[in-house]
């Protein structure tokens, strides 16, 4: 329906083919999402009790921009796919042309804000193994008509040109559904994680810090605030003790209840599927959806993450390691999500399933050693035993309070801990031609990486590791976090693992036989 | 299969220019430090932890300078394969990189001003991951070209994409 014959422009031998362009109702979107984002800003001035009207003025004159640019980029945006690329023109003042030939493409994305749902808008993000180094974010169309975008997908990852299938929401899955086959969905239960992913802090510290910064560009007295006022000379004529404790439980019950209403929000509905067509389907969100789609041939690996709160109430999750996705940066961060914060045993389960049952993602890891256990308590105990001493030395000196040398004391077990728990963590195995590496303690990460995903070694070492016989073997990948270390590992073991997994590469590099 | 289990360092080293460069480039910084000192020094009512800083400085600056680029100079070497590419650099803190010639990007040089005056060159060879660049830093001009070329021929010869 928005479709437009070929223009002039069209030099390209694939001439056949139509220009699309962007669904007409992001125009009612875009300003809305501007008007949003203003909101802060308008209820600041509320408050505030605006002493000059001129800054209503500047908001009108905001949206004002964002309704035009919205029209400009509506009427300048435009793509068409050929049987062999896909090709985005945009710009107004730079005109740009995108071209992305179709065997690149390796992931492709569709999420929908709130507003874009009830308009049945979806925007949709190709990722390529290409464009996921440069800053401009690759190849993005905000946004589509829900169908148009679930048909653009089949169209990118299925190399055939869909037929149009009317009214499909924008979290459907692609045409030929009904062979696909559901690898895990989400539990009510699992609610139960929501506390622990402390989602809910970064939700709390930006409202707080907008709510502060407003109320500052609006100079307003805050402790004047009635509220807070009465909640202020509340804890004045408290004991001190009464009110840390009251601040402190009255913080984590509100970070604990904002995270587990975020875990409910962003992974609602949460579903993992695999589909006829090769790929892999993640569909989540209560209210925004987002919706990704992982070529399987391109999955590299998975990676389990535990952060110690998680962990510590028997949780994990698991993100893929796949090219065209970047873990967790910008505004792709989440894209890899493969299972969202869930009992451990399950992203164990859906770490084999999706690695098609290889017994590499629940093996057993191979220890790194004494000497490893000995560089964690060197590396946790160095910098604790130089921050407490010095806090000692300048409490003596009267330069601090007298207390201040109790907690610092306490610092030394913590460290220890720490150096236990990393050590704990350190471990690697090769399985099924595929490395499996494991360390960290505040976030465990347990990484599972195919050979062929590996496109170089590197192996470094510090004085103190050579001096140890140590070294920390480094696998570069295309995809995720770009790098997966093997800590700490006997140098011998670490040139083991490379020629293990890499066959052939290391050969002529090695010593000759002594 | 090879009954070692040991990297051998790479065969070439870089020009020994490479050391000048080193020794001239790492100057900036300790006369900046330097130059504070002197001034805590004149501005100073107790002159003496200003002097004493001011000697310890110069002392580790004179070893830094002397110690650094000798040090290097035995740790940078290269050696490019028609398979692979292997690099070792660093001197306190050193890295081996093996990247295989079929998952080259890019092959680039580069020779910034300092690296001009003493007719030396750096190659950085890219992966498609943003961890694995693999750089050569102090290469003679011409060992510089010749391995670009030599790069550029065996990586055509290698088909894919290198992801």
């Amino acid at each position: 329906m928005t479709a437009t014959p070929e223009t002039d422009l069209g030099t390209a031998p694939e001439a056949a083919e139509h220009w699309r362009r962007l669904s007409p109702r992001m125009l009612i979107v875009h300003p809305l999402q501007e008007v949003m984002r203003l909101a802060p800003v308008l209820v600041g001035v509320i408050i505030a009790g605006s002493r000059s009207g001129r800054s209503e003025l500047w908001g009108l004159i905001g949206v004002a921009i964002a309704v035009l640019l919205g029209v400009g980029r509506w009427a300048t945006t435009s793509y068409q796919v050929t049987p062999h690329q896909v090709q985005v023109r945009q710009g107004l003042l730079r005109r740009r042309v995108l071209v992305v030939a179709l065997d690149r493409v390796r992931t492709v994305d569709l999420s929908a804000n709130v507003f874009q749902r009830v308009l049945r808008l979806s925007r949709v993000t190709v990722g390529t193994g290409h464009t996921d180094r440069n800053k401009d974010g690759g190849l993005r169309l905000d946004a589509l008509d829900a169908s148009d975008a679930a048909r653009l997908r089949d169209e990118l990852l299925h190399r055939r040109h869909a037929t149009p299938t009317g009214d499909e929401p924008a979290a459907a899955r692609p045409a030929g559904a009904a062979e696909s086959v559901t690898i895990a969905e989400i539990r009510p239960s699992w609610l139960r994680f929501g506390p622990f992913t402390l989602s809910g802090l970064v939700g709390v510290g930006a409202v707080l810090g907008v709510i502060w910064n407003q109320l500052r560009q609006a100079d307003v007295d805050i402790a004047s605030l009635g509220l807070l006022r009465t909640v202020r000379d509340d804890l004045e004529n408290a004991p001190l003790w009464l009110d840390v404790t009251v601040v402190a439980v009255g913080i984590v019950l509100v970070v604990a209840v904002l995270s587990t209403i975020m875990y409910a929000i962003t992974y609602g509905r949460y579903r993992l599927t695999r589909e006829p067509h090769g790929t892999l389907h993640v569909v989540r969100g209560l209210l925004a959806i987002r919706s990704t789609t992982i070529e399987e041939r391109r999955l590299h690996g998975v990676e389990l993450r535990e952060p110690l709160l998680l962990r510590a109430v028997g949780g994990a999750r698991c993100d893929a390691v796949t090219t065209g996705i970047h873990g967790g940066r910008g505004s792709d961060r989440g894209g890899a999500l493969l299972l969202p914060p869930a009992p451990r045993a399950e992203a164990y389960r859906v770490a084999a399933d999706v690695l098609h049952g290889t017994p590499a993602a629940t093996a057993d890891l191979v220890p790194h050693g004494a000497r490893a256990r000995q560089r964690r308590f060197t590396r946790a105990l160095i910098p604790a035993l130089v921050l407490t001493g010095a806090v000692v030395v300048l409490a003596r000196l009267s330069v601090l309070p007298d207390w201040t040398w109790h907690p610092a004391l306490a610092l030394l077990p913590v460290a220890a801990l720490l150096a236990v728990d990393r050590y704990r963590s350190l471990g690697h195995a090769v399985v099924d031609g595929r490395l499996v590496t494991r360390q960290g303690s505040v976030e465990r990460r347990r990484a599972t990486v195919a050979a062929d995903g590996i496109i170089g070694w590197n192996i470094s070492q510090s004085f103190f590791q050579r001096r140890a016989g140590l070294a920390t073997l480094t696998a570069t990948t295309a995809g995720g976090r770009q790098a997966y270390d093997v800590l700490d590992v006997d140098e011998e073991e670490a040139t083991r693992l490379a020629d293990g997994l890499t066959p052939g590469l290391l050969t002529p590099f090695l010593e000759g036989p002594a | 299969m090879t009954t070692s289990t040991r990297l051998r360092p790479p065969r070439n080293l870089v020009s020994p220019r490479a050391r000048w460069h080193w020794t001239v480039r790492a100057v900036p910084g300790w006369i900046a430090v330097l130059a504070a000192e002197v001034i805590w020094a004149t501005a100073a009512d107790h002159r003496t932890p200003a002097v004493i800083a001011l000697v310890v400085t110069v002392i580790v600056a004179a070893a830094h300078l002397v110690v650094m680029p000798l040090w290097r100079f035995r740790v940078h070497r290269w050696e490019a394969t028609t398979e692979a590419v292997y690099t070792q650099a660093g001197w306190l803190h050193q890295e081996r990189r093996i990247a295989p010639v079929s998952r080259i990007q890019t092959v680039d040089t580069a020779r910034g001003v300092l690296q001009q005056l003493f007719g030396l060159a750096t190659v950085t060879v890219t992966t498609a991951s943003a961890a694995g660049p693999l750089k050569i830093n102090g290469l003679d001009q011409d060992v510089a070209r010749d391995l670009v070329d030599e790069l550029t021929a065996t990586t055509q010869a290698h088909q894919g994409d290198a992801t």
